[in-house]
């Protein structure tokens, strides 16, 4: 037995070897895992990335399956996706997944983010890493968004209605511009399906190169950890940094416990809560789009409600439209606007606490008024709110440098 | 200490932020309806009401008879003698005879399909409209939850006619409303008013149902998939903390 065992091994690793001679896998793997040197101080905050990565793959894999049964026309869209909830074999569970799986991609991208902001990821040397990752999220933001016409509810026409018209309110191009964008004078089947055709791969191609460069940019640098002190100035005689381990397999491992845990909860909304209480499947998408009936309360998805409320609490379209634009494009200059010599929250003082906590709050809050009708008072909230969410980043420009800030310590800590 | 005082200061913080007042749209708190979707029994009785009295007008169009057979535990020959009054056969689905012209002539509009009442009202303002019929000053009818809506009471035989009595509300700008109080019923039906809102409770619960044919299996078996999954995430912790022994 042992004999045969051994044979079967040196047989693999004469495979390996003549792969390795043409394609180099192993240099690949040591490179970027069993050499690739991570901070040993990773908590809670250090799952999201690989995490955002399995729920791509869910979303990838749920996505093709779809695909297969779904029509994107709009006389049959509405009708498919009930085809598929109820005749298609296991089709309810492939939908529940792209469904749970388009909130989850945002609930971890969110606090993928956050962590940016808790430790300072993406001051110098990572700034590009920070921008892929911006411009990753805003690929999302459209992929979740040409996504959402798809089931062809009440919520996808009407939606897509609200969002496309916000093209409309530039000057001069702004009419032709909806007009490119739907192809029609109004949301039809053309624009559906050009949708479509964007979602299944235009925008997935463009997610998955952006992923890569921002992989190659965390491996050049790599990952920053919760104290923001360089691990690679403290190294032993071998030149490993005394603060890192082999991120396989020690991440490795560390990570597929935390991919267990996220399918826990991913499960539950699956199997026992699916519409989120219409957070996730809102309710009004389950009544076929009607070109004829303006449902009584547009709103986006949850996710998207932060920044529906800042174009709400402006007065003006144009300037609303701008606003809104701006309370993301904000976020691409982050890294040059957290002068801090400082990474980390541990380290940067009380003044940046606060600042955060209240950007957190004014963020959440906004979501929650971005789905609320929008009562006089409701407006003016997202009003101070919105001022708030702009004030993190002004302010953060000008105290950052000036601010007095703990002293670093030599090695991480825990 | 410093963690510490971290944590209390964002829990403070974001305190604000947990109170939400968002008002469901349509006004007005629902009643619970009580409506159980695994309750075998009363989505049966549901499904008979709902051939007898709504399936005349108003179709199902993405529900199977076969698939409704398997599902409240029917065989094929109680489905086609109860339930299917078309010539419809039994893997076809839940339409109606009536010709859309003809409809629109009589009510206005094509009645709505209803595969997807269920999930777009919910269980509680099915239940809440089906109790909501009344007979108003013009002696036609009325519903509280779909004002001036074409439908007629179909099952007012069942729960007999009633009437609303008003009472004088002023708002917040100080103009006085009539408001519908409470009901009385004018003429009795069949049944009594207990077993009339069975009957509302059943209907809605066979709604909720056909909204979602899968909810019956899911919550099963993701009963079985949060089990395994809890056991691989234990046994990867083991791993974990295993591998991680040496790092200090």
């Amino acid at each position: 037995m042992a004999k045969s065992t051994s044979s079967i091994s040196r047989g693999a690793t004469a495979l390996l070897s003549w792969v390795d001679d043409r394609l180099p896998v192993s240099k690949f793997w040591n490179a970027t895992m069993t050499g690739y040197m991570a901070p040993k101080n990773f908590n809670f905050w250090y799952y999201l990335g690989s995490l955002a990565l399995l729920v791509l793959v869910i979303q990838i894999f749920s996505g093709i399956l779809l695909a297969m049964h779904y029509k994107p026309s709009a006389a049959e869209a509405f009708a498919s996706v009930e085809y598929i909830m109820r005749d298609v074999e296991w089709g309810w569970l492939i939908r529940y997944m792209h469904t749970t799986g388009a909130s989850f991609f945002f609930i971890v991208i969110y606090l993928h983010m956050f962590r940016s902001l808790l430790y300072g990821s993406h001051k110098a040397p990572r700034e590009l890493l920070w921008v892929f990752g911006m411009f990753i999220y805003v690929a999302l933001m459209a992929e979740a968004f040409l996504g959402y016409i798809l089931p062809w509810g009440q919520m996808s026409y009407w939606g897509a209605q609200v969002i496309i018209n916000l093209f409309g309110a530039l000057p001069g191009i702004g009419e032709p511009l909806t007009q490119w964008i739907r192809g029609d004078y109004f949301i039809s089947d053309a624009t559906l399906n050009r949708f479509f055709a964007l979602h299944v791969i235009a925008v997935p191609l463009a997610l998955l190169g952006l992923i890569l460069l921002h992989l190659v940019a965390l491996r050049e640098n790599g990952s920053n950890n919760p104290d923001g002190i360089d691990i690679k100035k403290n190294k032993d005689e071998d030149g490993n940094p005394k603060d890192g381990i082999p991120f396989h397999p020690y991440y490795t491992v560390k990570d597929i416990f935390g991919v267990g845990f996220f399918l826990i909860l991913f499960s539950f909304v699956l199997f026992f809560w699916p519409e989120a209480g219409g957070l996730f499947l809102e309710h009004d998408n389950f009544i076929p789009a009607d070109p004829l009936v303006t449902p009584e309360h547009i709103k986006p998805v949850w996710y998207f409600t932060p920044f529906y409320a800042i174009l709400k609490a402006v007065p003006d379209k144009l300037l609303g439209v701008l606003t809104m634009g701006a309370s993301v494009g904000v976020l691409f200059l982050l890294p040059w606007l957290d002068r801090s010599p400082v990474r980390s929250i541990r380290y940067k003082g009380l003044w940046y606490k606060i600042l955060l906590a209240l950007f957190t709050i004014a963020f959440i809050r906004l979501g929650l008024l971005g789905m609320a009708e929008g009562t006089p008072a409701q407006t003016w909230e997202m009003r101070v709110w919105t001022l708030v969410y702009f004030m993190f980043f002004v302010l953060l420009f000008f105290i950052s440098p000036k601010a007095k800030t703990k002293p670093e310590p030599e090695r991480v800590t825990h | 200490m410093n963690k510490f005082a971290t944590y209390v200061l964002f829990a403070v913080l974001l305190l604000p932020a947990a109170s939400v007042s968002v008002s469901a749209a349509g006004g007005g708190a629902l009643e619970h309806s009580g409506v159980n979707v695994n309750d075998t029994a009363s989505l049966q009785r549901g499904a008979k009401w709902y051939a007898n009295y709504c399936l005349s007008c108003h179709s199902i169009s993405y529900m199977r008879y076969n698939r409704l057979a398997d599902d409240l535990d029917l065989s094929e020959d109680m489905v086609m003698q109860n339930l299917v009054f078309s010539n419809a056969k039994f893997g076809e689905t839940m339409d109606i005879a009536m010709d859309p012209e003809q409809a629109k002539k009589w009510f206005g509009k094509t009645p709505p399909d209803l595969s997807l009442i269920g999930r777009s009202r919910g269980a509680d303002w099915l239940y809440a409209y089906l109790r909501g019929f009344y007979q108003d000053e013009t002696g036609g009818w009325n519903n509280t939850h779909l004002p001036n809506a074409s439908m007629p009471h179909v099952l007012w035989r069942l729960q007999g006619i009633q009437t609303p009595m008003y009472r004088q509300e002023t708002d917040e700008a100080g103009y006085t409303h009539e408001v519908i109080d409470h009901f009385v019923v004018t003429t009795p039906g069949t049944q009594s008013a207990e077993e009339y809102d069975e009957t509302a409770r059943d209907i809605a619960a066979f709604l909720t149902y056909a909204g979602e044919p899968a909810q019956l299996k899911r919550k099963g078996i993701g009963v079985w998939v949060v089990i395994f999954l809890a056991f691989f995430t234990f046994i990867a912790y083991l791993l974990k903390a295993e591998y991680w022994r040496d790092v200090h």
